[in-house]
C-alpha cells in the first residue's frame, strides 16, 4: 500500500476534498474591503490568503478618509465559486475589516491599473514604439536619446497586451500598481 | 476629566472594571510593572503557573467551566511564544480568552532586544485578533475591546501586547462603557424566513436528527434549555460533537450520544440515512463529516452559526442561519408552534424503531478482562462512581483516553467537558483540570489523561500543590501513544515507530515529588477501591491505573470512509484504510 500515490482529483474515497480546485470552474473576482488604517492590517490581509491557500492575482491598498482612518484594499482572486464565498466570509468576519464588496458579483464595475513601462532602443524599433504608445494613448514621462518611459492607464488586459507589443521592441522594465476599481452607477 | 494613571495601573484597573476575578500568568523583565501593580491590590487573584502554555490551557478550563472569559498574563519574548498552543487550541475550540503580553519597549522594538519576540506577527494567525499597544492613552480602551471582542460573535482567544514604556507611561484610563466597541457587533438574530423554512422543513422530516455543538454551550445556558425543549417537543433524536457534549443530557431519551470518527454507531448511522440534518452550532468538522462525498447523502441539512464562515465551507446546505444559537432556536420554536407543532409522528415512530436497531448492536461493548484493567473499565468505573455527583467537571488531554471518556462518561449539564477538541492538543487537561478548580473550588475536577499527555505539561502539579486544588489525575496508562499505534496498527502494518516511551518515570515517586497523593492500580478487581480512594483524598491525586497495553478504541470511521462503514471492533481492520484514506490524518 502506497499511501502517498494520490491522482490528483480524486476525493472519491477521501474524508477532505482532494479534489483539484483548478477541476472546477474557476471565476475571477475583484473584492473591496474597506478596513481600519492600522498597523498590520494588510498582513491580517494577506496573512489570511496566504494561510488558507487563496489566490491573490494583484493587490492595492491605500488610504482613503485619513479622519476617519480608513484604508481600501482591492483585491482580484480567483477560485472556485464556493472559496470566492469562503474568501469574502473569511474576510468579513476579521475585526478591522469593515465592509467587503465583491464588484465582480454586485454589477458592472470600473477596473483600472497605472502601469510605466521602460523600453530601451534605437532606430525604427524606436519609432514603433512610440507609434504604439499614441495608439495605446501611453504617455511618455521620461526620455533619454535611446530610452523612453511610459505611463499608462488602463485594464489589466490592455497594460497586458501593450507588454506583449513593447516586448520585442525592448521593454526592459515594468512596473504595475494593481487593480482599483469602484462599481459603476451612484452606489 | 478621565483618571490619570499609568499603563501599569490601567491594565489591572481594566481588569478589574471587566469582572476579572482571576488571571492566569508567569512574571518576567518586561512584564514587572504589571506585576507589581498586581502586587498592591486583592481584588483580582494570580496564579503561578510553572510554563506559560500552562497558563492559555488553565485560562481555557476556567473559560470553558464559567463561560466567562479566562485571562492570562506574560512576559516578552519566551513568555509569548509560549501561549502559542494554548492561542490556538483557544481559537480551533473558539473558547473566549484574554492573553495580555509584555513587550521591550517601544524604542526598542525591532532592534532583537533582550526577550524581544514580533509576538503580535506570531500570533496574528492564531488569535482571533491581536492589538500592539504603543500609546498609554488607548490601553485601557484597547483592554475593554479585547474584551468584548474575545466574548462577542463566535469566540475566541484575543491577545494584547504591551510594551515596557507604555506600561510605565501616564495616560487617561477609558471607562469600559466609553471603550470602542461599536464596530464589531455580529448579528445575532438569524433571518426568519430560513427559519421559517426550517420549520416547515421539521413539518415533514421522517427522519431527522439534532446535529448539535460547542456554539450550543458557548451561546449559553438559554441555548441549552432551547435546545432540550426543541428535543422535547419534536422527539427529534440527538447527537452531539465531542465540544457539544452536555447540551443535551446524557440520560436524556433522545440521547444517540456522541457522533464521529469515534463516535456512536446508533449516531452515525443516523446521520448518514437522515432525511433532515439540524446542525446547531456545530462546524461539520472533518473528525465528523469522514468522506465528505458520502456524508449523509439523502438529507436536506440546515446549518445554525453564528460565523458566516462556517456556512458552506465544508458541506453544502439548503438552509443556513446565521446567527446566535439561543436567538434562532427562540425563533424558531416560536414559529414552528404558531404553525401548529406539527411533525411526522408515524414516521417518526419508524425512525425511532430504526434507532433502536442499531442501539442494539451495542457499539460500546468491549471484551472485559479479569486479569487486566480494560481503559473501559477503568472509565465506567469512574462513571458509575462519579456520576451522582453533579460538581463533576471532566477534562482530557488528548487520544485515546480522551474518546473513551466521551464515550462513556456522560454529561448532564454543559460546561462540566472540558477537552481539546480542534487542535487536538496533548498537555491540555493538567493545567485546564487547574484552571476549572480555582473557578469551582469545592468541585470534584478530575483529568482523564494518557501517560504521554499528560507528561508534557505534568510540572503544573506544582501549580497544584502551591494552591491546594485538589485536581485528579487520572493516568490510563498503557505505557503507549495509544492513538498512534492504533492507528500504525491500521495502517502501518503494526510497525510501531516510536510510539512507546522506554523510560516512563515512577508515577508514585512523581507525585510525592509534587506533594501529591499518588495511587496505582493494575489489578480490576481493585479498581472501585482505587477510585473511591483518589476521591476521599482532599488534595490533588496522581492515580495511576496501569490499562491494557494494547486497546483499540472502537467504534471508528477509518479515515476516507463514509459513516456507515465503521468499524466495530478489531475484526475487519485489515485494509480498512484505502490509499487514499491513508493520507488523511
Amino acid at each position: 500500500m502506497s499511501p502517498l500515490k494520490i491522482k490528483k482529483g480524486t476525493s472519491r474515497k477521501s474524508a477532505y476534498d482532494l479534489k483539484d480546485p483548478h477541476a472546477d470552474v474557476i471565476e475571477r473576482h475583484t473584492l473591496a474591503c474597506i478596513v481600519t488604517n492600522e498597523a498590520g492590517v494588510l498582513a491580517r490581509v494577506i496573512g489570511l490568503f496566504s494561510g488558507r491557500g487563496y489566490n491573490i492575482e494583484s493587490l492595492t491598498v491605500a488610504e482613503i478618509d485619513h479622519e476617519g482612518h480608513r484604508s481600501r484594499i482591492t483585491v482580484v482572486t480567483t477560485g472556485t465559486p464556493e472559496v470566492i464565498q469562503q474568501i469574502k466570509a473569511q474576510l468579513g468576519r476579521m475585526i478591522p475589516v469593515h465592509d467587503v464588496h465583491d464588484l465582480t458579483e454586485e454589477g458592472p464595475a470600473v477596473e483600472r491599473e497605472l502601469a510605466l513601462f521602460k523600453v530601451a532602443g534605437k532606430g525604427d524599433k524606436r519609432i514603433e514604439a512610440i507609434r504604439l504608445a499614441e495608439i495605446f494613448r501611453a504617455n511618455v514621462v521620461d526620455s533619454t536619446l535611446e530610452s523612453f518611459i511610459f505611463e499608462m492607464t488602463g485594464t489589466s488586459e490592455k497594460i497586458d497586451a501593450f507588454a506583449d507589443l513593447m516586448r520585442p521592441l525592448g521593454l526592459v522594465e515594468v512596473a504595475r500598481t494593481g487593480v482599483a476599481a469602484l462599481s459603476r452607477g451612484e452606489v | 476629566m478621565a483618571r490619570q494613571m499609568t499603563g501599569a495601573e490601567m491594565v489591572v484597573q481594566a481588569l478589574i472594571d471587566q469582572g476579572v476575578d482571576t488571571i492566569f500568568g508567569y512574571p518576567g523583565g518586561a512584564a514587572l510593572p504589571i506585576y507589581d501593580e498586581l502586587f498592591q491590590q486583592d481584588k483580582i487573584q494570580h496564579i503561578l503557573v510553572r510554563h506559560e502554555q500552562g497558563a492559555a490551557h488553565a485560562a481555557e478550563g476556567y473559560a470553558r467551566s464559567t463561560g466567562k472569559p479566562g485571562v492570562v498574563l506574560v512576559t516578552s519574548g519566551p513568555g509569548a511564544t509560549n501561549t502559542v498552543t494554548g492561542l490556538t487550541d483557544a481559537l480551533l475550540d473558539s473558547i473566549p480568552i484574554v492573553v495580555i503580553t509584555a513587550q521591550v519597549p517601544t524604542f526598542m522594538i525591532g532592534t532583537d532586544a533582550f526577550q524581544e519576540a514580533d509576538t503580535v506577527g506570531i500570533t496574528r494567525p492564531c488569535t482571533k485578533h491581536n492589538y500592539l499597544v504603543k500609546d498609554t492613552e488607548v490601553l485601557a480602551s484597547v483592554v475593554h475591546e479585547a474584551f468584548h471582542v474575545a466574548t462577542s460573535g463566535r469566540p475566541g482567544p484575543v491577545l494584547i501586547d504591551i510594551p515596557k514604556d507604555v506600561q510605565f507611561a501616564k495616560g487617561s484610563y477609558t471607562e469600559k462603557n466609553k471603550a470602542s466597541t461599536g464596530h464589531y457587533a455580529p448579528k445575532l438574530k438569524g433571518d426568519i424566513d430560513q427559519i421559517t423554512a426550517l420549520a416547515a422543513m421539521m413539518e415533514t422530516a421522517k427522519k431527522p436528527i439534532i446535529y448539535s455543538g460547542g456554539g450550543v454551550i458557548n451561546s449559553g445556558d438559554s441555548a441549552t434549555a432551547l435546545l432540550r425543549e426543541l428535543a422535547k417537543e419534536t422527539n427529534f433524536p440527538v447527537t452531539s460533537t465531542l465540544m457539544g457534549l452536555g447540551a443535551y443530557p446524557a440520560s436524556g431519551d433522545q440521547w444517540m450520544g456522541m457522533l464521529g470518527m469515534h463516535g456512536l454507531y446508533e449516531a452515525n448511522m443516523a446521520m448518514h440515512d437522515c432525511d433532515l440534518m439540524i446542525n446547531i452550532g456545530a462546524r461539520f468538522d472533518d473528525r465528523i463529516t469522514g468522506r465528505i462525498d458520502a456524508f449523509s447523502p439523502k438529507s436536506k441539512k440546515a446549518h445554525i452559526d453564528i460565523d458566516p464562515s462556517s456556512i458552506n465551507k465544508v458541506i453544502h446546505v439548503d438552509v443556513p442561519i446565521i446567527g446566535d444559537v439561543a436567538h434562532v432556536l427562540e425563533d424558531l420554536l416560536r414559529i414552528w408552534k404558531s404553525r401548529g407543532r406539527k411533525t411526522q409522528a408515524e414516521g417518526l415512530e419508524k425512525w425511532w424503531k430504526q434507532i433502536e436497531e442499531w442501539r442494539a448492536i451495542r457499539c460500546l461493548d468491549y471484551k472485559n478482562s479479569e486479569k487486566v484493567i480494560k481503559p473501559q473499565y477503568a472509565l465506567q468505573r469512574l462513571e458509575a462512581l462519579t456520576k451522582d455527583r453533579k460538581d463533576r467537571f471532566i477534562t482530557t488531554e488528548v487520544g485515546q483516553h480522551q474518546m473513551w471518556a466521551a464515550q462513556y462518561l456522560g454529561f448532564e449539564a454543559p460546561n462540566r467537558w472540558m477537552t481539546s477538541g480542534g487542535l487536538g492538543t496533548m498537555g491540555y487537561g493538567l493545567p485546564a483540570s487547574l484552571g476549572v478548580q480555582v473557578a469551582h473550588p469545592d468541585a470534584l475536577v478530575i483529568n482523564v489523561a494518557g501517560e504521554a499527555s499528560w507528561l508534557m505539561n505534568m510540572q503544573e502539579m506544582g501549580t497544584a500543590r502551591q494552591y491546594n486544588l485538589p485536581v485528579k489525575q487520572f493516568i490510563l496508562n498503557n505505557e503507549r501513544l495509544g492513538m498512534v499505534r492504533q492507528w500504525q496498527d491500521l495502517l502501518h502494518g503494526n510497525r510501531y515507530s516510536h510510539s512507546w516511551s522506554e523510560a516512563l518515570p515512577d508515577f508514585m515517586l512523581l507525585a510525592k515529588a509534587f506533594g501529591a497523593k499518588g495511587i496505582t492500580v493494575s489489578d480490576p478487581s481493585d479498581m472501585d477501591d482505587a477510585i473511591m480512594e483518589m476521591l476521599k483524598f482532599d488534595g490533588p491525586v496522581v492515580f495511576d491505573c496501569l490499562v491494557e497495553k494494547h486497546e483499540n478504541c472502537f467504534p471508528m470511521i477509518p479515515s476516507g470512509a463514509p459513516h456507515n462503514e465503521m468499524l466495530l471492533g478489531d475484526a475487519g481492520v485489515e485494509d480498512a484504510i484505502g490509499d487514499t484514506g491513508a493520507v488523511l490524518v
